[in-house]
């Protein structure tokens, strides 16, 4: 009895594959090279920015670019490339906290409901459209009008709602996973629900949540930002891209800068971040745009 | 220098002498990828094809042979990241792989048309046939649109869809397989085509309607004057329309010779071992397997492709590539050792008995039925029951210690139904299975003891469905282990070692993924893993009907080494009755969801009794030159079973009238262990069988 055996090269780790994948592809490799600059940035921030981001210096307000404050000053006359700098430090915190969240329990119940189907999947899918159905500004405003706008307040019920639509990816992901015949074996088998979801599911879905969770990110950050634009977010004077662009909105005629810079700063990150997404979900094969043309 | 290289200097194309004019030369063609780093892997190798007018030609080869590749080139056609590499094909005058897009919507579908295997995918869904003929007739003819109506009833006729003016006012999904692969046929001889290519056009179509289409084929193109390339990796339907057989392996022509030369006498070692690994249906051993696998794409070096697998190999088949040369018989084989095949032949091997001695019933099905039915919300509050008849009714059978039974039918006769309810994945909605020891088995899994489902282990149709594609085969072999006993990881380690061993795969297996295993050694994991938690029933689920021939063969002389070495029981799944006969002891037969015969399985082939067994059988198809099946039910396929009487009762050829449609057929006992469920007298039966001039 001969054992057959060919030649065969050892696979490298899916990690190391999806990194190459995303690097190897020039969307993956601005879009990482942008959120990895702004995530660098804002962690070593306190100690490379020029000024304190609180000494308001009537002297200046609302100064053009120069030597001494390369991005001007705002109408305060503190130097907008400090606030810029320090600027995107709680939206990232609230954003890489808030997400997995939103992952977690948004990915947890879709794979559920995917998986038992039935009576269950119908009522949790309703309460899922009735919860889509209302604008997320109008929720976010209930919530902070009831609890105020705090960190603790924002990060839980930010992952609260953008976890509501990442039920449907997750439970759609599911659905064309539990079609599959390995996880008709493993019930035949007699394996327990749990064991299921964690060993056949989980890692056929996990592609899909990941793409998800990048997206995810970006209006993550946006919902932030938007909420400190509207005077719920951060407290001045903690410098804040959204306060900023608040701030400046008034004087833009006379000093774009104070308002560009903030702008341009929560452009690229989220332009970073979506491009990144992208390459992510074309380096793991979930590519939309390819998969309808053969 | 020898002799051989000497003649392989004549061109291949001198031998189908009446040198009419060559409607198709494919000279020296070679198409492949191009790799990230550059390097050339070449799909197809140096082909030389050349064919005349009104020739019938097959290209027969497995899966990864560059039998398609080589059809779509030959209009002028390359799939998405296909390079074209070399040699010239012309079809009449022109050169397709210059010529230019306009030329090529002009020849495609005009004089040149395909038939795809996938009808019901070609077809738009959203037009109906008739605009579809439309279309067809409209960029391909240069009639009268007013004569177009009158042109697709003859059309129709042609392609003998009867009822015309009706089904061209359906969408292609209110039409059966076998219909809609008539319209595309008959789609494809609108533009009244000088060249016809088929593309696997009956694979995935039930025996008995792929008998009638290739029937019809067959007629087409003996009444035109119509040129037939038919690429399949199915010996027996080209046997059964092509005069004229091409054997490819890994890329390259290995023989080209004329039906008889090809299947009577394949000087060919592959196409020799291709054709004794396909079960008969009258033969009853195990098909010779051939080991091994092709190389992979681009591992091709100055060598012979097949002599990693060949058993005539020399040195020289390792350091050389052997040229496509002329036999004395006018055959064109690729071998060096050609001479030897004739006098060589795989051993073909009679698989082991089973002797009921124990008489010990393992498993026993009693009143068995399936509906799929559902009632919605509105029928409960309304307390409406359903009034279709169920997919599967009234299935009694019982399977021996150590015994094969197989279920064989058509799609929809509910085989598979019955062995998921017997797994516990369907519900059932009356009857009793019972286990032996375990007592009786609920009818859905939950409900099931550990002990009851250890015994019972599924292996499905596809293995690339069955195993997840994010585990370990390691993994994959740990969990019924895990599930159902006690060991240590040590221990479990071990056993799978074992397991893998006894499936033929050495311990390397254990780290790898199935995306990086073939599509037999996929097939042999999932068999593994029903055997290796000690399992005494295995169900297998068409487990061979994804695999190529030659992998099939393996796959079945290792389910019966395995039972042989283990002492398990099969209910085996499937609607070849080839591989039936080759691997079963008993067999069942199956019409929509109803049971027709039941008996050893060489006492029901050599006489079938029941008019569906009979149809069945004589529709097979073998890869003999000029074989013939015959045509006996009506070819009409039926999305459900009937509400009262036979469920056959509608392509029955001995129907009775009035008593089939109104009464459930009586079960007649013919022997001790054979069973019949006609109206009809068993002894009448087999008389009218052998009575001549009954067909219809």
């Amino acid at each position: 009895m001969t054992v057959m055996s060919y030649s065969y090269k050892v696979p490298k780790s899916r990690f190391f594959e999806t990194m190459t994948g995303i690097v190897s592809r020039p969307s993956g490799a601005i879009g990482l090279f942008l959120v990895v600059t702004n995530v660098i940035l804002a962690i070593i921030s306190p100690w490379i920015v020029p000024y304190d981001f609180k000494v308001v210096n009537a002297n200046i307000i609302l100064d053009g670019p120069s030597w001494q404050h390369w991005l001007g000053t705002d109408q305060l006359g503190r130097d907008v490339l400090t606030r810029t700098l320090l600027g995107g430090r709680q939206a990232m915190i609230v954003t890489m906290t808030a997400t997995p969240l939103a992952i977690l329990w948004g990915g947890c119940l879709g794979i559920y409901t995917g998986l038992v189907a039935g009576r269950f999947d119908e009522i949790v899918m309703r309460i899922v459209d009735a919860f889509l159905s209302l604008p997320w500004i109008l929720k976010m405003l209930l919530i902070i009008v009831m609890f105020g706008s705090g960190i603790f307040v924002l990060i839980p019920t930010l992952a609260f709602f953008y976890g509501i639509p990442v039920i449907r990816i997750a439970r759609a992901a599911t659905h064309a996973v539990v079609a599959r015949d390995y996880v008709s074996a493993a019930r035949a088998r007699g394996q327990s629900r749990l064991s299921i979801i964690w060993f056949e599911i989980l890692p056929n879905v996990l592609d899909a949540l990941l793409v998800e969770g990048a997206m995810r990110c970006s209006w993550m950050l946006l919902a932030f930002t938007s909420l400190s634009f509207l005077g719920f977010g951060v407290s001045p004077p903690t410098p804040d891209w959204g306060l900023m662009i608040a701030d400046a909105r008034s004087y833009m005629a006379i000093a774009p800068w104070a308002g560009l810079a903030p702008v341009i700063a929560l452009s690229l990150l989220i332009i970073g971040i979506n491009l990144t997404a992208d390459a992510l979900a074309k380096a793991v094969g979930l590519d939309r745009a390819q998969s309808a043309v053969h | 220098m020898h002799s051989q290289k000497l003649s392989a200097l004549i061109v291949p194309n001198q031998r189908f002498i009446n040198m009419q004019d060559t409607l198709l030369d494919i000279n020296d063609l070679s198409v492949g990828l191009i790799s990230p780093d550059h390097g050339h892997k070449p799909i197809l190798r140096n082909i030389n094809l050349k064919i005349n007018k009104r020739e019938t030609v097959g290209i027969v080869g497995e899966s990864g042979s560059g039998k398609s590749t080589l059809a779509l080139s030959a209009m002028g056609y390359l799939k998405k990241g296909l390079h074209y590499f070399g040699g010239r094909v012309h079809f009449s005058d022109i050169e397709l792989m210059q010529a230019s897009k306009m030329d090529l919507q002009r020849i495609r579908g005009g004089r040149m048309a395909l038939i795809p295997q996938n009808a019901s995918q070609s077809l738009s869904p959203t037009l109906r046939v008739r605009d579809q003929m439309y279309e067809a007739l409209r960029l391909h003819t240069s009639h009268d649109p007013a004569t177009y109506r009158h042109r697709i009833v003859e059309l129709m006729g042609k392609v003998r869809l009867p009822d015309a003016e009706n089904i061209v006012n359906r969408y292609p999904h209110e039409l059966s397989g076998g219909q809609q692969q008539r319209v595309a046929i008959a789609m494809a001889l609108a533009g009244e085509p000088d060249l016809l290519l088929l593309d696997e056009p009956t694979t995935g179509l039930d025996v008995t309607t792929q008998a009638h289409i290739l029937g019809l084929l067959d007629d087409i193109v003996t009444n035109t004057d119509m040129t037939m390339v038919y690429v399949s990796h199915d010996l027996g339907a080209i046997a059964r329309v092509c005069r004229r057989v091409v054997v490819m392996y890994a890329g390259e022509i290995v023989m080209d010779g004329t039906a008889e030369q090809v299947l009577e006498a394949p000087s060919h070692p592959y196409a020799k071992s291709l054709l004794a690994s396909i079960p008969r249906v009258h033969r009853d051993a195990l098909p010779a397997a051939l080991e091994g696998r092709p190389p992979a794409i681009g591992d091709l070096q100055n060598a012979c492709a097949f002599a990693p697998r060949c058993a005539l190999k020399s040195k020289l088949c390792e350091t050389e590539r052997p040229n496509l040369f002329l036999q004395d018989n006018g055959a064109y084989v690729r071998c060096f050792h050609s001479g030897a095949v004739e006098s060589w032949s795989p051993n073909i091997i009679p698989r082991s008995m089973y002797r009921s001695t124990q008489e010990e019933i393992m498993l026993d099905v009693q009143g068995l039925a399936i509906s799929y039915d559902k009632r919605g919300f509105l029928d409960a509050v309304f307390r409406k029951f359903s009034s279709s008849p169920p997919t599967v009714e009234d299935v009694s059978f019982d399977i021996q210690r150590g015994e094969t039974l197989a279920l064989v039918g058509e799609s929809g006769s509910g085989k598979s139904s019955i062995l998921k309810a017997i797994a516990g994945l369907v519900p059932t909605s009356n009857g009793l299975i019972h286990l032996e020891k375990e007592g009786l088995l609920s009818s859905t899994m939950e409900e099931r003891s550990k002990s009851q489902l250890q015994l019972i282990q599924l292996v499905f149709q596809n293995p690339d469905e069955s195993l997840n594609p994010r585990q370990t085969i390691g993994e994959i072999l740990e969990h019924p282990l895990r599930l159902y006993t006690d060991l240590d990881s040590k221990s479990i380690h071990e056993r799978c070692l074992a397991i893998l061993e006894k499936v033929r795969l050495g311990p390397h297996y254990m780290t790898r993924l199935p995306a990086q295993l073939s599509g037999g050694e996929k097939q042999r994991v999932a068999i593994a893993r029903a055997f290796i938690a000690e399992a005494q029933i295995i169900l297998c689920d068409e487990v061979t009907s994804a695999l190529d021939v030659s992998v099939q063969a393996a796959v079945l002389k290792l389910l019966d080494d395995l039972k042989k070495k283990m002492g398990v029981t099969y209910l085996f799944v499937a609607h070849d009755l080839a591989v039936v006969r080759a691997i079963a002891d008993r067999v069942i037969v199956l019409y929509q969801g109803r049971i027709c015969e039941i008996g050893p399985v060489g006492k029901v082939y050599e006489a079938p009794h029941h008019p569906y067994t009979e149809a069945l059988l004589s529709a097979v198809l073998e890869p003999v030159s000029g074989f013939k099946p015959k045509l006996l039910s009506r070819d009409v396929v039926e999305f459900s079973p009937v509400k009262q009487g036979c469920a056959f009762q509608r392509r029955c050829h001995r129907s009775l009238g009035d008593i089939c449609e109104r009464h459930k057929p009586r079960m007649q006992q013919i022997s001790p262990d054979r069973f019949l469920f006609c109206h009809i007298d068993a002894a009448e039966l087999s008389r009218l069988q052998n009575a001549p001039g009954t067909l219809i």
